[in-house]
């Protein structure tokens, strides 16, 4: 494979990992303040709708991505009030939002629009669209390193950009600041936080309303920054690949990135290879690389490559004991 | 010691409120309709006579009843023992191999009925196949089985849709399913049967996998609460430390558990691949596996309880399926919602009416049963 | 409460002597009055006044469940109190919350600690009182402040250190700086020593004067009167959600403790006579057992118990007790040695808790809630856990209902198990009447060697003189006993030996009449040498 072909598949590496790395952050904060989230892919389900619904209300992409992140908050606050106000079984109400979200947003996109679920076509401003970054346009002829800045890390959509900062951030947030550190006490051990004199339901539901917005976030880019409108089931279980690229990490932002970069990577080579021949392996059926990312993750869970330890208190509901 | 919860009457446990759960679920759903603007008694006027109110959506709904049926005590054995399977939509899935494989094997030598026992085997086989690895990486390695389920879900997809395409769908078709089965590798419809009542089932799918469902029913209700076995898998489900010291192997028994379970998702396909389409296509389970969880939750883990969930599943699969036909704007993609609501309220939320339900008979009830209850223990 | 209530004991709740105080005339650090809270129908605590002076050390003594617990929580601001008021310094203060707990100077180390096992010390002692919302400057301040409290208190520990290798004793240190860190002029301990070595825990008592020293006040929970004598200035008895009588420590004696705490004389001997032992029935041969994180849980230990002798183990409990128990009950593999009973063949390489059943051994748990019984079972399940494999209850792979049933009502009847129905739930029994379930369903099978942990751990005083008689009527019928017990008290009223464990190993044997004192050094690994040769 030459140059070009290599920056070309990164290129839709990090276009694929984008919604991945949403989610998977998002996954983060609501898993190391200890409350499971299988809910994920419904959340960007529904912030997907939300999103292509507004934008064509409205033509404006920021009223969409707005939306898409009041959506998901929504679904997040009912899976806050299920697994940390009422104490229920946080692996049933994950299912549930999901469910609902494929539900919910099917049945409203075909009552308001008729077109099978779908929102109509987005386009203009009604989008995120691809940004130049300055000097893109003059360091495209250097060779090796023209086409890796003018591709690969130039020419993609705000999002894009907003989701690979946040993973500094994230790291940030979590190990530098009190809110990291209480959000990983919380998981951990909360009547510890408790004792502290620090509330674990107001520290849950902050950590669960970060996990809403930034899937709203990964939400509004498959639907109104990647594509140019909401389809019937378009996560298509992203958010179950952000949920293993999350256990993959360990639960940490960095090797988080790493994941949904490789997931990405994955996801672009099956895309590339459809039905290409592979030198010694011949044909490599597109569905084995569209399992591998399912099956590294099982792999990884077994604890033949490393171990995956979730936070301690993770999906226990917190009641206080004597 | 953790605070006393206050006790209630058994039927309020396992009557009132699972009942109250289930309503507040469905009048949910209702708001979702007036929200749309449509008129919700009116939905479910046409919903049920969809379901019910002439002979072809009858059969329509006895069929999806038994597919739920399946999947729900798929989930249910497994509740038993503590284990959440979310992965009945990928066992079921292969269940249809077996099936597929049994009946192809056989449809056009023998007739139906010597074929049933074979497929019945191997969807039960593959299914519990598909069970066997999360289930070993749980009670070996400590994986957690939720995960792995939902994993082996995709994996399922990916491996029968590669399967169907490249190796399965008979030389020269573009469709990506198997051949069509000869007549001993059909299931009888219940077409008779509604003629001896008057009825005309139409072309509607019930078949005698109906039948096959209710004895999984009454072997799930002996299994696990009139054998060793199950006293087993329950105290397993209840109290693991407890079971360990009664001599109770964890790891058999979740590997038992969940082997019942998968075989039980993978039945399922039973129904759809030989008893309506006489074929195995791409992604015919369409979900059931899902539903079983919300039909587990809804009848509470018990058989009684998993078939008249799932009749009421395989009502609004089949009214809903008219309902959409009637009110465009209410598309099928409802019943999805009422079963997300009905996990929500059933699942999730089941103990959000517990205090008030506990205030409200502490109130009514008369001081000498107050002073009963002051008796328990102090702490 | 009752109204018939005798008039002794509602003058009880007001000091009767005037109580030690560091300052004449100095408002009580804490004053609560009229405090009441219940737990659904249950009422844990009733109308509690309490005063507590300033720079003394307080204790609260109680048996189990009688409220203590519970009291302090409301005071550290974990439960809310349904009534009363809570007076610190002199001045009302509104506790809603451990923050508000916090700020009143109040600081509380729990029986489990609340400490956060990944984090470093360091993180642990600032968590909640980080001083600004980035940690890096809060941490500076916090390594400065706990350098000068290590030297202030004694209170030395390595902040860098991850809590989870930390030793128990250490990590105790963490809560307590945790405390001090927040300013607090009120400590409260519950159950300190519960986890500690005797020396361990003399070195919290040092370091408790030393707080009190410096002008700290201490509440001292605990249900040994030992400790109460040793450290207190003052101490209050509660007794069944009440505190029945608050005094000066010098003033009182033990007796005149546990009298109160349990309401009426108590029976510290249980009545038994000369043991007549017979052939070994339990052997155990250079036991060893080494947990999943590669500690020796059990360290080499040799032992016998003989037909008609009731062997006792004493210790502080983390000592490896537990794991014996469960290695021998076969519930926990043993890394090696071997286990005999009765003469038969070596059982230490299969772990297999229902084959040591057939032969004849019978295991009452340490912790029935955990181990012993499944709460949602009904009783009739309960009475046949881990004999539900005999064929009296099954029918090749199908249970006999009808056998299960009737079983259960006659072990009902024999151990007055109340109330007599064998189809409740058995969370819905008393701790004590749960505990008989356990009991009736291990004694009735009639085992050659019966292991027996915890035996009265929170179960009401009647059921204590029941199950102890129970426990002899087995000895003096033949039986092997091998007991178990953090209760030092209950080791030598009913052993006829005692074993002492430290560190997983037995150091030291003694007889029933041996010196408290001299157990108590044993206890701590300190005379092991002596003891043992």
């Amino acid at each position: 494979m030459d140059l070009t072909a290599a920056v070309l598949v990164l290129d839709s590496a990090v276009r694929l990992a984008t919604p991945l790395l949403l989610a998977c952050l998002a996954g983060l904060y609501s898993e190391r303040s200890g409350i499971f989230d299988i809910g994920l892919e419904g959340k960007m389900l529904a912030g997907a709708f939300a999103a292509g619904a507004v934008a064509y209300w409205t033509g404006s992409a920021w009223l969409g991505l707005l939306a898409a992140i009041g959506a998901a908050i929504a679904l997040a606050l009912v899976h806050g009030f299920a697994s940390i106000t009422q104490r229920g079984n946080q692996i049933v109400s994950g299912v549930a939002i999901n469910f609902l979200a494929a539900g919910l947003t099917a049945l409203l996109g075909q009552a308001w629009f008729s077109q099978g679920g779908r929102t109509p076509q987005l386009s203009g401003d009604a989008r995120f669209s691809s940004l130049t970054l300055p000097g893109a346009e003059a360091l495209r002829d250097v060779p090796v390193l023209g086409p890796i800045y003018y591709e690969l890390i130039s020419g993609h959509n705000l999002i894009v950009y907003i989701a690979f900062l946040m993973v500094p951030l994230t790291w940030w947030v979590l190990f530098q600041t009190r809110f990291g550190l209480r959000l990983r006490a919380v998981g951990e051990n909360p009547a510890a936080v408790d004792t502290a004199g620090i509330s674990v339901p107001f520290l849950r539901y902050r950590a669960v309303l970060i996990c809403g917005v930034l899937t709203g976030v990964a939400g509004a880019y498959l639907a109104i920054a990647q594509s140019a409108g909401f389809i019937v089931n378009m996560t298509a279980g992203k958010g179950f690949i952000a949920l293993a690229a999350l256990i993959f990490a360990k639960w940490r932002p960095w090797p988080a990135m790493g994941a949904c970069l490789l997931f990405g990577f994955l996801d672009a080579v099956a895309i590339r290879l459809q039905g290409a021949y592979v030198p010694f392996i011949g044909e490599v059926p597109v569905q084995f690389m569209q399992a591998l990312p399912y099956v590294l993750t099982v792999v990884l869970l077994a604890g033949f490559i490393g171990r995956a330890v979730p936070p301690k208190a993770g999906g226990v509901p917190y009641v206080k004991e004597r | 010691m953790s605070a006393p919860v206050a006790k209630l009457p058994a039927w309020v446990e396992v009557g009132l409120i699972p009942l109250l759960n289930v309503t507040v679920a469905f009048l949910v759903s209702g708001l979702v309709v007036l929200f749309i603007g449509e008129n919700p008694l009116q939905a479910v006027k046409i919903l049920v006579w969809g379901a019910l109110g002439f002979g072809e959506g009858i059969g329509f709904t006895l069929f999806y009843t038994t597919n739920f049926i399946f999947t729900g005590l798929a989930v249910a054995v497994a509740f038993h023992a503590g284990l959440f399977n979310i992965g009945g939509e990928g066992q079921a899935y292969l269940g249809g191999l077996g099936t597929a494989l049994a009946a192809m094997a056989l449809d056009r030598y023998v007739p139906w009925y010597v074929t049933l026992p074979f497929a019945i085997c191997g969807a039960a086989l593959f299914g519990a196949a598909w069970a066997l690895i999360p289930a070993y990486l749980q009670a070996r390695r400590g994986s957690h089985i939720v995960i792995t389920t939902i994993m082996f879900n995709f994996i399922a997809a990916s491996l029968m849709v590669w399967l169907l395409v490249d190796h399965l769908s008979p030389p020269g078709s573009m469709q990506p399913e198997t051949r069509t089965f000869a007549a001993g590798g059909a299931l009888p419809k219940l077409g008779g049967l509604f003629e001896m009542f008057g009825a005309d089932m139409g072309a509607a799918p019930a078949n005698i996998s109906i039948v096959v469902a209710l004895a999984a029913c009454l072997f799930v209700w002996v299994f696990i609460w009139r054998t060793r076995l199950g006293y087993e898998i329950r105290a397993t489900g209840l109290n693991p430390t407890a079971a360990v010291y009664a001599g109770i192997s964890t790891v058999k028994i979740t590997i038992i558990a969940m082997l019942v379970s998968g075989a039980l998702a993978g039945l399922m396909a039973l129904n759809p691949v030989m008893g309506d389409q006489q074929r195995l296509q791409i992604d015919f389970v369409q979900g059931a596996g899902f539903v079983g969880i919300a039909v587990a939750l809804m009848g509470r883990a018990h058989p009684v309880g998993i078939v008249l969930a799932a009749f009421l599943f395989g009502m609004l699969y089949q009214g809903g399926a008219e309902l959409a036909f009637d009110m465009p704007a209410i598309s099928r993609d409802m019943i999805v919602v009422i079963q997300a609501l009905v996990i929500l309220f059933a699942g999730a939320l089941e103990h959000m009416f517990r205090p008030g339900i506990a205030r409200a008979f502490a109130l009514m009830s008369s001081p000498q049963r107050a002073r009963m209850l002051d008796g328990g223990e102090a702490g | 409460m009752s109204p018939d209530k005798d008039d002794s004991e509602k003058d009880g709740r007001e000091p009767s002597r005037p109580l030690e105080k560091s300052r004449p005339g100095a408002a009580p650090a804490i004053r609560l009055s009229g405090i009441d809270k219940s737990f659904g129908t249950v009422r844990a605590n009733r109308d509690i006044a309490l005063t507590v002076e300033e720079g003394t050390i307080h204790g609260i003594v109680g048996e189990n469940g009688a409220g203590k617990s519970t009291l302090m929580s409301i005071l550290y601001g974990f439960y809310q109190a349904d009534r009363g008021d809570i007076f610190v310094r002199g001045r009302k203060v509104e506790i809603a919350s451990s923050d508000d707990a916090i700020a009143a100077g109040i600081g509380m180390v729990h029986q489990h600690f609340m400490l956060v096992d990944n984090f470093s010390v360091l993180e642990n002692v600032i968590l909640g009182a980080e001083g600004g919302i980035l940690l890096k400057a809060g941490v500076a301040r916090a390594r400065a402040e706990l350098q000068r409290l290590e030297r202030e208190y004694e209170l030395q520990v390595d902040p860098d250190a991850i809590i989870g290798e930390l030793p128990v004793g250490l990590q105790q240190r963490v809560e307590i700086l945790k405390a001090l860190f927040r300013g607090a002029d009120t400590l409260i301990l519950d159950e300190p020593t519960g986890v500690l070595t005797p020396s361990e825990a003399d070195h919290l008592f040092r370091i408790l004067r030393q707080l009190k020293s410096q002008g700290k006040t201490v509440i001292l929970i605990t249900h040994k009167l030992r400790e109460i004598m040793a450290i207190t200035d003052n101490v209050s008895v509660m007794r069944r959600g009440e505190i029945v009588r608050t005094l000066p420590t010098a003033e009182t004696g033990p007796e005149e403790l546990a009298e109160l705490m349990v309401g009426r004389r108590v029976l510290l001997r249980v009545e038994k006579g000369e043991a007549a032992p017979g052939a070994p029935l339990l052997s155990v041969e250079r036991l060893t057992v080494v947990d999943g994180k590669g500690v020796r849980r059990v360290d080499d230990v040799s032992f016998e118990v003989r037909a008609g002798e009731i062997v006792g183990i004493a210790g502080v409990s983390g000592n490896g007790q537990s794991e014996l128990l469960e290695a021998i009950a076969g519930i926990r593999p043993a890394t090696s040695g071997s286990i005999w009973l009765e003469g038969g063949k070596d059982l230490a390489r299969q772990a297999d808790p229902a084959r040591r059943r057939l032969d004849g051994l019978a295991h009452v748990p340490e912790d029935r809630h955990r181990m012993g019984l499944v709460m949602a079972f009904e009783e009739n399940e309960n009475s046949v856990l881990g004999y539900h494999l005999g064929p009296e209850y099954a029918a090749g792979p199908i249970l006999k209902l009808d056998a299960m049933r009737e079983d259960a009502r006659r072990k009902i009847e024999r151990y007055d198990i109340r109330p007599p129905d064998c189809r409740l739930k058995t969370a819905n029994f008393s701790g004590g009447n749960q505990q008989k379930i356990v009991l009736a369903r291990e004694m009735e099978r009639d085992p050659s060697v019966l292991l027996v942990g915890q035996p009265t751990r929170g179960v009401d005083i009647g059921a204590i003189e029941f199950i102890h008689r129970q426990l002899v009527a087995m000895r003096d019928a033949g039986k092997a006993i091998l007991l178990v017990s953090v209760e030092l008290d209950e080791i030598r009223a009913l052993s006829d030996r005692i074993l002492v464990m430290f560190a997983g190993r037995i150091v030291g044997e003694a007889g029933p009449e041996a010196d408290e004192g001299e157990l108590g050094l044993m206890m701590a690994g300190i005379a092991d040498e002596e003891a043992a040769a």
